[in-house]
């Protein structure tokens, strides 16, 4: 199905337009001829047609972290199948460009007699890589899978748990343009789990194109820049991960969000033009552990406030306030009437993980929200505290 | 999708891929390894030429009969393999095709191939053989390499109808088993086509050669390069009827070619 006849822009990597897919199941398959023969002479020849897939048509862009999510049997991993080529979609089209590397079933198959050395040589070539470009990515799967000492093994000596990481090693670490991963992190044990998660954050600094799916918002809101949820076949939503992990969360309740507790609705004294987390001046949304940041904040205030008035709150993944800001023991300043800048300088005490920022204003008695999830961003590293024991120290300054 | 796929510069570094961790895999746990693709036709040879030439004494009526006997085992042993590896390559690899995409035609030719490197190997067994038994070679022996050709393709066909096949019916592995027992008494490969003659008539011996496209490619096969006393269906049927069986076995490749293409679209989700 990869068909190229129709040019695609320059800036999109992957373009699937109007695919549908159906399976025939039928009722009583017949895996064999007497199956096949008792069928026949019961009068069962029917089959059932299950439309799994109807009407997908989306881009994905050169430099994406693509999510898919949706419930199970939704046909999130078919469509995965097809973009990969495995299955042939019944009608519609699938542009790639460049050469695409799937990670679907938790592997690219191996052969349990062939050494860990062979598999790779093997599976390189199932990919589509020549012999050379194998030797040139040989020490880098084998150094990311940590599996040097087991390389002339063959891998049914292997643990599944090492059979994995050979597997994934492969699929990120050989030099494709695409990615398509399917359920990587269900699987693993928490140092694997880690090691994919460093590899996503380089991948996404290093703007590479990847299709991740996932049953884990979580990952969503952490790695993807755009993400599509997919409902019965159709898609649902496309667009920004914060509004299709919520889209996806609310799907199960049955219900809209509803806004922090405690709180009144959204506020008038106060709207927020912009919200970024800055490392030495530059926006960073991923941070190394003990790196200390500013939050900057661009604020249009209807009336003078006071500056303990306003609340920067720092959620963690878990919904729980790390800490809010401006600090409780600063002393209070008067923000004037009209627009603001105020930059937080925090110290960094937070723990692994993720965090969103909510801005709310407080009148003494109620608290009113300004912004939800107005900004978002992750800490690199290990999961050594579950949240800062102390409150951070910051300062804050304003503009003028 | 078309067979020509295959000889794309990935499709031919994959083919090689596969051929050699097939034959890697073969002799794996063996202590004589590699030594065994020359050992057990050898063998096996051997065991037959007991049999059939001292206590049968079958083919007296046709000259280096037990040269003739070996190479129609060998070119036996290749449809043999060939069919019954494609009958099992797609099925086999289940695991990859729901992984990978790749051309879906490799998994049955690279069986073909592996079978292929095996016939070459005993050929050579069996010309060191005929050399022993002092069969005096002429130009027209050159003339194996299209009879190997057509009997290549002939597998092949098979081999691609009964590995596209066996995804739907799981019952045609016993059946191909029989059936390939049934082929191998019905073609002359351990009794020489006079036996046919004196048992079940002239008729019946040229019908054989002509409806059975194996029993005219081995007698065309002893005919040129062992003796030419072998009869051949050339020269029992006039030209434009004696090529039925090449023609057979061409259209049974395209058949089976053609099945499988139509078939190999569903594979992934079947397997």
């Amino acid at each position: 199905m990869m068909n190229k006849e129709m040019q695609l822009p320059e800036d999109v990597a992957l373009r699937v337009t109007d695919v549908s897919k159906s399976f025939k199941l039928p009722t009583e398959r017949a895996g064999s001829l007497k199956n096949a023969l008792v069928n026949w002479a019961r009068g069962i020849r029917g089959y059932r047609i299950q439309q799994v897939l109807e009407g997908i048509t989306f881009d994905v862009h050169k430099g994406d972290f693509f999510g898919i999510v949706g419930k199970n049997g939704s046909g999130k991993s078919t469509l995965l199948k097809i973009i990969s080529g495995i299955y042939a979609a019944d009608t519609g089209t699938v542009q790639t460009v460049g050469k695409l590397v799937p990670f679907i079933e938790l592997g690219v198959g191996f052969n349990p007699e062939l050494t860990g050395r062979e598999n790779v040589y093997l599976n390189g070539a199932m990919l589509g890589f020549s012999n050379d470009e194998i030797d040139a990515m040989y020490d880098d799967i084998v150094e990311f899978a940590e599996l040097g000492d087991f390389m002339e093994q063959k891998l049914k000596n292997y643990s599944s748990g090492m059979q994995v990481r050979l597997a994934f090693s492969v699929a990120i670490k050989s030099q494709g343009d695409i990615l398509v991963l399917d359920e990587v992190l269900a699987v693993g044990d928490e140092a694997f789990q880690k090691k994919c998660q460093d590899y996503f954050f380089e991948a996404k600094r290093k703007k590479k194109t990847i299709i991740l799916v996932t049953h884990s918002m979580a990952d969503v809101r952490r790695y993807c820049n755009r993400a599509m949820f997919i409902q019965d076949g159709r898609i649902a939503q496309i667009g920004d991960p914060d509004l299709i992990a919520d889209a996806y969360s609310n799907s199960f309740l049955g219900t809209t969000a509803t806004v922090g507790s405690g709180t009144k609705g959204y506020g008038h004294d106060a709207t927020l033009d912009g919200i970024e987390i800055q490392v030495d001046g530059a926006e960073q949304q991923y941070l190394d552990q003990y790196e200390d940041f500013d939050i900057v904040v661009d604020l249009d205030c209807k009336r003078d406030l006071r500056s303990d008035q306003i609340h920067i709150d720092v959620v963690d993944g878990r919904g729980w306030m790390a800490f809010s800001l401006p600090n409780q023991g600063e002393k209070p300043f008067i923000i004037t009437k009209g627009k603001h800048r105020l930059t937080f300088h925090v110290q960094n005490v937070l723990a692994f993980g993720d965090y969103h920022i909510d801005v709310a204003f407080d009148d003494g008695n109620d608290r009113y929200l300004i912004a939800q999830r107005a900004y978002s961003f992750h800490l690199v590293g290990h999961a050594v505290a579950a949240s800062p024991l102390t409150v951070p120290h910051s300062t804050c300054v304003m503009d003028h | 999708m078309s067979i020509l796929e295959i000889f794309s510069h990935k499709n031919w570094l994959l083919l090689k891929a596969m051929v050699s961790s097939d034959f890697k895999l073969r002799y794996k746990q063996s202590m004589l390894g590699y030594l065994w693709s020359v050992l057990k036709p050898l063998m096996l040879f051997g065991v037959m030429y007991v049999v059939f030439i001292h206590f049968l004494r079958f083919g007296d009526s046709v000259p280096h009969f037990s040269v003739g006997l070996l190479l129609g085992i060998v070119m036996w042993n290749f449809f043999s393999e060939t069919t019954s590896g494609g009958l099992n390559a797609v099925v086999g690899h289940g695991d990859l095709l729901r992984k990978i995409k790749f051309s879906k035609y490799i998994v049955v030719v690279s069986a073909a191939t592996s079978a292929l490197i095996n016939l070459g190997i005993s050929f050579v067994v069996v010309m060191l053989f005929a050399l022993a038994n002092g069969v005096h070679f002429t130009w027209s022996a050159l003339l194996i390499i299209p009879i190997f050709i057509e009997l290549f393709f002939l597998a092949l066909g098979v081999a691609f109808f009964l590995g596209a096949a066996y995804v739907y019916f799981r019952d045609l592995s016993p059946i191909w088993e029989v059936v390939m027992q049934a082929g191998f008494y019905a073609t002359p490969i351990i009794y020489p086509v006079s036996l046919v003659v004196t048992n079940a008539g002239e008729f019946i011996a040229r019908l054989q050669l002509l409806l059975n496209p194996a029993a005219q490619i081995v007698q065309d096969a002893r005919h040129v390069l062992i003796a030419p006393e072998n009869v051949t269906v050339w020269e029992n049927w006039p030209p434009y009827i004696a090529v039925i069986p090449v023609i057979l076995s061409f259209l049974i490749f395209l058949g089976g070619l053609k099945f499988y293409t139509a078939k190999s679209k569903s594979f992934a989700e079947l397997v």
